[in-house]
């Protein structure tokens, strides 16, 4: 029982640097689980991580107008992402393009745009560094904007919940009841990109899309419920934290890749043992038809 | 034939004279010694610095252009004591068949362990370190030491000397008074480290460099327990820094080249530290800036150094 506790426990309660990453696992789980759940279920899955990179140049003009601050990185890689998701979603809109490649061109012009910048910006703090970011180093700051962000994306999910799963099935139906659909699908992309925001103040913009789309997947082989899925895909986010965290603790692996991959273990077990259209089902069946 | 003779020999008398008149060419290889042959060759010299302010001279990559000065240098000065592993490439590659100055000439070697794996054994009894190896290799970083310093700059001005002996005289003079500047700083430093009682001159930091600076000056300088520069933290890393820390009784980190500088700052607040900020080691801060000179590097690392061990 000692062993456990001081395997499991312990760690936490010794520093407050694994306390501030869990609790960063938390609410980063609570924003992206829901928007990783309607990103796999509009197939968008491939978007998040377009737009992780989109937000590369804003960051980096926040960077270069301000220094080493939290808030012009932000606003810089938020204000970023939501004009590469503006554009392609404009394009999408008035263009026969689909939406995958217009997203595609405007977030390679804007990751090249980002190195670009950082590269002109050739000093011994690398800006690619700080933006694969690392969750030990989560001080208060970020703490409060992830957990803002989490707050914002959760009540607006509630507002517009309706019209935004109408809009993922039907979209033809929903413009024909209501004028503004596209609105609804502008004011997720904006979440989206909030909570991309938010992932790349605690692990680095690559792995923020791991924790968003990792267990979104995952969740989709153990319920069909929209709100039940995005519940489990929260619960698996933070529990790949937990998990990671102790891997990177006990056995001094880097955290972000450690949190990710937790998650990815997590998704093939759900592939295999998954209640909704796992292999498990499948196979038990056909094991019961051959009987 | 003849017309065109007069000129040639017109020409060559005006010639000349102005080629010998022009300054010595010098390649320093990495930015403190090219401070130093500028201070002693003065308006003699031009000096072409291969590894620049804030440059890295342990992973430096030479461009064509730096061949082509190397090239056309009449003297190339390097710190040697394995520190620019890179320049006999070079000067082969740049057909370069001129001198080649060792400034640390004659300064006895300090042998640098591997840092941590001692550490490592003296803070946590059977945590051995893992994984590198336990040779000894030479420590290059003589100039931190500003006696080693005055043994460069007595090398320099005598290869100047040398190579551009209708100059001797000057180089003599410069070099005489940059040595008293050295000696003047020399004293300051002990002064101001002298402010600190003797227990409390201990650093935490992730720089290599100041093993001589150390010995010559009383500080010691622990290195952060399995710190690597290169890689990403894992939570591990994090909590032996910070166990470290707590137990050693040292505030004064000077952790840097991390991955995330808000990581640092975590650190120290979790610890009770206190973050001292830039030190300058193996390259000079850019022109303008607190610590752009080799003397300028020292007026500013000392005081850093002093008020965070004053905390300790």
């Amino acid at each position: 029982m000692n062993v456990l506790f001081d395997w499991l426990i312990h760690p936490f309660l010794e520093f407050s640097f694994m306390r501030r990453a869990l609790v960063a696992c938390l609410a980063l789980g609570l924003g992206c689980g829901p928007v990783g759940v309607l990103l796999v279920l509009r197939r968008m899955s491939l978007v998040g991580d377009a737009m992780s990179h989109a937000v590369l140049p804003g960051a980096a003009i926040g960077f270069l107008v301000a220094g080493f601050s939290l808030t012009a990185m932000s606003v810089g890689g938020f204000v970023a992402g939501l004009v590469v998701a503006l554009l392609a979603g404009l394009v999408t809109r008035f263009t026969e393009q689909r939406e995958d490649a217009s997203f595609a061109v405007f977030y390679l012009i804007s990751l090249a745009l980002g190195v670009l910048i950082v590269s002109t910006r050739g000093s011994n703090v690398d800006l690619l560094h700080v933006l694969f970011g690392t969750i030990l180093a989560v001080d208060d700051v970020s703490l409060l904007l992830v957990a803002s962000i989490a707050s914002v994306t959760l009540l607006s999910l509630a507002v517009i919940y309706r019209p935004l799963i109408v809009e993922c099935f039907d979209p033809e139906f929903l413009r024909s009841v209501q004028a503004h659909g596209a609105v609804y699908h502008l004011l997720f992309l904006m979440l989206l990109v909030l909570n991309l925001v938010a992932g790349f103040q605690a692990l680095g913009t690559l792995m923020a899309v791991g924790l968003m789309m990792l267990p979104a997947a995952a969740a989709r082989f153990w319920t069909q419920q929209v709100w039940t899925m995005a519940a489990v895909a929260t619960g698996i986010a933070v529990l790949s934290g937990y998990v990671g965290l102790l891997l990177s603790y006990h056995g001094n692996l880097p955290s972000g890749p450690a949190i990710i991959l937790t998650a990815g273990v997590i998704y093939v077990v759900s592939i295999v043992l998954g209640s909704q259209d796992g292999l498990r089902g499948r196979f038990l069946r056909s094991r019961h038809l051959q009987a | 034939m003849r017309f065109y003779l007069k000129y040639l020999v017109l020409a060559l008398v005006l010639i000349v004279p102005t080629a010998w008149a022009e300054p010595l060419r010098v390649v320093a290889s990495f930015s403190i010694l090219g401070d130093l042959v500028k201070n002693v060759g003065g308006e003699d010299v031009t000096v072409t610095t291969l590894v620049g302010p804030d440059g890295d001279a342990h992973v430096f990559e030479a461009t064509p252009a730096d061949a082509k000065a190397v090239g056309n240098a009449n003297l190339v000065v390097v710190n040697g004591l394995g520190f620019e592993g890179w320049i006999d490439r070079l000067i082969k590659a740049a057909n370069y068949k001129g001198t080649v100055v060792v400034a640390s000439q004659g300064i006895p070697p300090r042998q640098l362990k591997e840092e941590e794996a001692e550490h490592a054994k003296d803070s946590h009894g059977q945590d051995k370190h893992e994984g590198h190896g336990h040779g000894l290799i030479t420590d290059p970083h003589a100039w931190q030491d500003l006696a080693n310093g005055q043994r460069y700059v007595a090398n320099i001005t005598a290869a100047l000397a040398k190579a551009d002996p209708a100059h001797a005289e000057a180089y003599q003079r410069r070099g005489e008074a940059y040595l008293a500047q050295l000696k003047e700083t020399d004293q300051w430093v002990r002064g101001q480290l002298a402010a600190v009682p003797a227990v409390k001159r201990k650093v935490i930091t992730s720089h290599d460099a100041f093993g001589y600076f150390g010995a010559a000056y009383g500080v010691q300088f622990l290195a952060p327990v399995g710190w690597s520069t290169e890689s990403e933290p894992s939570a591990k890393d994090v909590a032996n820094l910070v166990r470290q820390i707590k137990q050693a009784g040292v505030r004064a980190l000077f952790v840097e080249n991390m991955s995330d500088p808000r990581l640092l700052k975590r650190i120290a607040d979790e610890a009770g530290g206190v973050v001292g900020g830039t030190l300058y080691s193996d390259a000079l801060a850019p022109a303008g800036k607190p610590g752009d000179s080799y003397l300028g590097m020292f007026r500013h690392n000392v005081p850093a150094l002093a008020a965070a061990m004053a905390k300790n």
